[in-house]
This record gives C-alpha cells, sequence and structure tokens, in this order.
C-alpha cells in the first residue's frame, strides 16, 4: 500500500528512470538509487511487519546495519533493499512476518 | 574455490581505506578494495563522484573536497570490487565475500578493516514507528539519491551530523519544523575544560560553530536542553513529545529524524575475536590496537572510525599509518619513522578537536539507558528494556545471556542496533562498568549468506 511519501527527489534532479513491482503496484524511480529510497520516495510507509509483535517497520538506518528494511527482491526474502540498487522489471514484495531465511544462515552459533 | 591473493587487501572504501590503498600503492603493494556499496567514498563521500552540481552544492564544500581523494585512488593502480559483501574474514588475511550472488575468497597478506561507524542507536518510546529514521540515514538519502523531506521535518538530538543535516536542509530550501536539541548547560560546562586543546583543531572548531550559528540565523524553532524524548504514533510516527524548561512540548510530523553520535562498527574486530575496550568518552567499545593500528599479532589492521570515532581526515592518516606499517612489515619500507612523522603530526592535530566534542556532544543517560521499561531495546526480537532488566533480576550477567534469556542479540541485525544499550542497560543494574558486563559473542557470518551464493 502506498501513501503520501516521506521524502520526494527534485525535479532538477532529472534522470533516467526504471520501473519496479512494488506488491502489485508499479513504481517508478530514478535508475541507480537503492530499492529501500525508490519505495520511500513511491511512498511505501512500512516494508515489514515485526516477527513477535506484528508491527509496521521501515528503513532506520540506510547503510546496511539495522535490518529493518528487509523485503523480498525477485522471490529472495530478507534483502536488505537499502542495499540494493533498483533494476528495471524487479518484483519486490513487503517481508510478511518472520523473517524466513529457510536457505540461510545467520552468525550466532543457531 | 579459486583463491586470488594479493599484499593488502582492505575492507571499507572511505577515507580510511582509500586513503590506505593510495599509499600502500605508493610503495608498490598490491592493493584490492571491497565495499559493498556500489561506488567508493564511504559515508561521508559517498557518491560524490557522480552527485549531480545542484546537489554537491547543497551538501557543501567538505563533501566536495572528497573527489580529491577518490580520483588519486581511482589511479592508484588498486583494484576496486564494488557491491563486495565481506561476511568473514579470519586473522590470517583470509577473506569471504558475496558478489554478483556468488561468495567468493581473497587472501591478503595483511587486511585493513576500515568499515567504519554506524549512528548510535536512539533507544526512546516510539523509535521502531516508521517515520523515525537516523539522521544519518537522511542524509544518505540527500547523498544517494537527492531525496529531501517533504513535510516540514523534525530533527532531534545532539552532535556535529544532526546540525550539519539541518544546515544542508536549509540550503536545499527543506523546510524543517523544529530542532529539539538534548545539549545541555551542563554539557557546554563540562566540555569548555576540553577547549584549549579543541583551539589546536579551530578549523574544525570554527566550522561547526559557522554551521550552528546559521541555523540559529535562520528561523526555524530551536529547543534546546531538552529531555523526556517519546515518538507518538500507532502505525507511524505522529509527533514528538518532550520537555523543556519543565514544560511539556508536543510538535506533530510525519517524519522525526534522531541523531546522537556515531560509534564505530566493530562487528568485523568483534568476530574475530581481538580484544576490546570501553572508551568512557565516546561510551562505546573499540578495539584494541598497536599505534599502527595492528590487532595483536594478527595480519589484520584497524582504521578509521571503526576504531575509534577520529572523523574523516583523521580516518585518513590512520589508513595511511596502516600501509606504511604494512609496507614495513612487508620490506618494502625499512625505515617507517622519516614518512610516518608527518601523518603522526598531522593526526595529533585532528584529533586534538575530540575530547572537547565527546564532552560537548556526551549522548544523555536517559538516550541510552531508557527510563521507561516499555522502550523497545532490541528491534529485531523485540526485547524492551523493562525485559532486560527483568532477565538481570533472574540473574542474566550481561549480553550474551539475553540471548537465552528472550532472544535479544538474536536477530539479523546481530546485536548492532541493541549490544550497546544492552551492555549499559545490564552495567547499570548490576552497578557494574561496561568493561565488567561484556559484549555479545559475534560469529561469522557477520552478514546474511544464502545457501545459493555457494553455489558456482
Ligand atoms: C550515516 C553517516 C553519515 C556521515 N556523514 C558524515 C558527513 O557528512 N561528514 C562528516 O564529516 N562525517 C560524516 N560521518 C562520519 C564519517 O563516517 C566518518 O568521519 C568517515 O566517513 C569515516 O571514514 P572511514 O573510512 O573510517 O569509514 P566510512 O566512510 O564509514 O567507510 C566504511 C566503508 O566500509 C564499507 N563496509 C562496512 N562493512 C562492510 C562489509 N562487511 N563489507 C563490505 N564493505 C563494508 C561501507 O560500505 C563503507 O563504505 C557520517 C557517518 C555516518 C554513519
Ligand atoms: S535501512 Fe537499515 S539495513 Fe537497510
Amino acid at each position: 500500500m502506498l501513501t503520501e511519501p516521506l521524502f520526494s527527489i527534485p525535479a532538477s534532479e532529472g534522470r533516467e528512470t526504471v520501473t519496479i513491482i512494488f506488491d502489485d503496484q508499479a513504481v517508478t524511480a530514478p535508475a541507480g538509487i537503492s530499492v529501500a529510497a525508490a519505495l520511500l520516495v513511491a511512498g511505501a510507509s512500512d516494508f515489514r511487519t515485526s516477527i513477535v509483535g506484528h508491527e509496521p517497520r521501515a528503513p532506520y538506518c540506510m547503510m546496511g546495519v539495522c535490518f529493518e528494511c528487509l523485503v523480498e527482491i525477485d522471490g529472495v526474502p530478507a534483502r536488505q533493499s537499502c542495499l540494493v540498487p533498483v533494476k528495471d522489471g524487479m518484483i519486490v514484495r513487503r517481508q510478511q512476518g518472520a523473517v524466513s531465511l529457510p536457505d540461510s544462515e545467520i552468525g550466532d552459533g543457531r | 574455490m579459486n583463491v586470488e591473493t594479493t599484499d593488502l587487501a582492505i575492507i571499507g572504501a572511505g577515507p580510511a581505506g582509500l586513503a590506505a590503498a593510495c599509499e600502500a600503492r605508493t610503495l608498490g603493494l598490491s592493493v584490492t578494495v571491497l565495499d559493498e556499496q556500489s561506488a567508493v567514498g564511504g559515508q561521508i563521500y559517498r557518491n560524490v563522484v557522480s552527485a549531480p552540481r545542484a546537489r554537491s552544492a547543497i551538501l557543501g564544500p567538505d563533501y566536495s573536497a572528497g573527489a580529491e581523494l577518490v580520483s588519486a585512488f581511482a589511479s592508484s593502480g588498486a583494484l576496486h570490487l564494488d557491491s563486495a559483501v565481506v561476511w568473514n574474514v579470519a586473522t590470517d588475511g583470509t577473506i569471504d565475500y558475496i558478489r554478483e550472488g556468488r561468495t567468493r575468497k581473497l587472501s591478503g597478506k595483511y587486511v585493513l578493516l576500515a568499515s567504519g561507524a554506524m549512528e548510535r542507536p536512539f533507544p526512546i518510546e516510539g523509535w521502531t514507528l516508521p517515520g523515525v529514521m537516523g539522521a544519518g540515514a537522511a542524509q544518505i538519502l540527500l547523498k544517494s539519491a537527492g531525496a529531501l523531506p517533504r513535510e516540514p521535518v523534525v530533527l532531534a538530538g545532539c552532535g556535529p551530523l544532526l546540525y550539519l543535516l539541518g544546515w544542508q536542509y536549509l540550503r536545499a530550501g527543506a523546510r524543517i519544523a523544529a530542532l529539539v536539541d538534548t545539549t545541555a548547560t551542563s554539557d557546554y560546562v563540562r566540555a569548555s575544560r576540553h577547549l584549549m586543546g579543541a583551539l589546536r583543531s579551530w578549523k574544525e572548531l570554527r566550522k561547526g560553530l559557522g554551521l550552528i550559528a546559521a541555523l540559529r540565523r535562520s528561523n526555524i524553532a530551536l529547543y534546546s536542553g531538552c529531555s523526556d524524548l517519546r515518538a507518538e504514533g500507532t502505525c507511524k510516527v505522529e509527533a514528538l513529545a518532550f520537555r523543556q524548561d519543565g514544560r511539556s512540548v508536543r510538535i506533530p510530523t510525519s517524519l522525526l529524524l534522531v541523531h546522537q553520535g556515531v560509534v564505530p562498527n566493530t562487528q568485523l574486530s568483534w568476530s574475530v575475536k581481538a580484544e576490546h575496550r570501553w572508551n568512557k568518552a565516546q561510551l562505546c567499545w573499540e578495539p584494541v590496537t598497536d599505534i599502527w593500528g595492528r590487532l595483536g599479532e594478527t595480519a589484520l589492521y584497524v582504521a578509521g572510525d571503526s576504531r575509534s570515532i577520529v572523523g574523516a581526515q583523521a580516518s585518513a592518516v590512520q589508513g595511511r599509518l596502516a600501509a606504511l606499517s604494512i609496507g614495513n612489515r612487508l620490506g618494502v619500507l625499512p625505515d617507517i619513522t622519516i614518512r610516518a612523522a608527518p601523518y603522526l603530526e598531522s593526526l595529533k592535530r585532528y584529533t586534538a578537536i575530540r575530547p572537547f566534542l565527546d564532552a560537548l556532544y556526551r549522548p544523555k543517560d536517559e538516550n541510552r539507558v531508557p527510563v521507561s521499561d516499555k522502550v523497545v531495546v532490541c528491534r529485531c526480537e523485540e526485547v524492551t528494556a523493562g525485559q532486560i532488566r527483568r532477565f538481570v533480576g533472574l540473574g542474566c550477567q550481561g549480553p550474551n545471556q539475553t540471548k537465552a534469556f528472550g532472544r535479544c542479540g538474536m536477530g539479523p541485525c546481530q546485536g548492532r542496533f541493541c549490544g550497546l544499550t544492552v551492555t549499559e542497560t545490564i552495567a547499570r543494574e548490576r552497578q557494574l562498568e561496561p568493561a565488567d558486563v561484556g559484549y555479545y559473542r559475534i560469529r561469522p557470518p557477520i552478514k546474511p549468506v544464502l545457501l545459493g551464493d555457494f553455489v558456482e
């Protein structure tokens, strides 16, 4: 669901654009920016729901340390959208609930 | 798996990593620089090469100055691996990283960790609401995408980066609803003791004062000495509430940018089990190194803000000194003293202002160790300050045990966002020093790795 965006990119920045699909809605963004930036500028207010309280969450750090920006990109779950540049035709979905990383291992000795 | 080799592998293409690469190349060493970003520059010079001129003008001369280092690096002959996410480093210099969806290995005779700083978490009520972000995060949106807030924004907290962003927003014509400063009169008194030392970095001091003067001259609402900060809202932030001079203030906003300084990103140095000490002035952990930045008897060095917060210029100098020491160890620079002397001098000059800044912008106790039990400390697993205090009551001694008690620190961020708060909260509860309570045990991979990344 897209609402009033928190950020906008002035027209003077004018650049080549790409289109990505976010939860079945087309989003146009300047080429080269991160998926998280593109979604924020398009008005995505929550990127995922928290795993315990199911509260909405959105990017906090934009530099790869907080992991609040996790979304599914082209079928791969739990990607850090602030570190991935937009590509034309990319399919992005909100990460629902538990950060399912079935195929992954996160270093914690678990 | 095919293992590439190099004399010096550098993790991080910020000022520390880039300067180290340039210096090492002048000694004839082969150098490979890895960074998870798609362009070099690190935090301060993010996107400096491709930013349109209007954007660079908004960001100011300290930003544009990065172009010089970036172009020196480009012609240095060092190899740059962009979009390379390092997930493991070993003390013998072996690195595992993911690039183009595949994990690869690189072996450096020496490795420089130059992974920089991150914003200090700001654990207050409501800080997990969408619409609450770090001021540094908003600055990344400006540097990398030219993005500006659409509605009047509220800036809250303290520290040079907060005022710098305010100044940049003013230049860009973005509207600032309020600057809510947590710096109190007592902080000025504490800092004044370090003023003489700071005068040795007078250029930096003058720049900082200039930023603050510009914010004061503008007609934005400035509140100082603020306490009891709380973000209000249900599904997203709706207002910032706080207290000033004994009265309650509430400022409606859809975007609240908070900041209270930066802390070293120590994930890599912890993951190699290096010794760390608690820095009482900067209220954070830092790896223990020799004066060149070497970690014990390993093949690893650390430079820049991931070693201790020193700022961009000193970070670059530390990178150069590490490179000289590595050259010395590899036998290409028999006498290090002559070449190092001017760098050691400039390092002193650049860091002279730190004790003053650390004292003046010391983040408030209540914004580091939440007073309210309701405040979420571990954002990933949603563990509150009250729960952590309860764990201590049940016998939890330190951060590692909070994992067993309530999964605290076990989410995808691996404690990056709760570790400092957990250490300080437990220390306070147990009436110990943070150094006695310790930190999480960090194990590789320090970045998520998918099984698919291993497929050739
Ligand atoms: C968000 C933010 C904004 C800042 N903006 C300013 C500013 O405008 N002006 C200013 O004076 N200071 C700023 N600072 C402070 C600034 O970080 C430093 O003074 C300076 O950039 C430190 O240089 P560095 O080389 O140590 O690290 P950095 O410049 O932070 O560079 C570290 C690099 O390491 C990379 N990296 C980290 N971990 C990995 C990994 N696992 N794999 C691959 N690559 C990795 C990062 O992508 C980054 O490019 C900012 C800090 C932050 C956190
Ligand atoms: S916004 Fe913090 S990791 Fe992406």
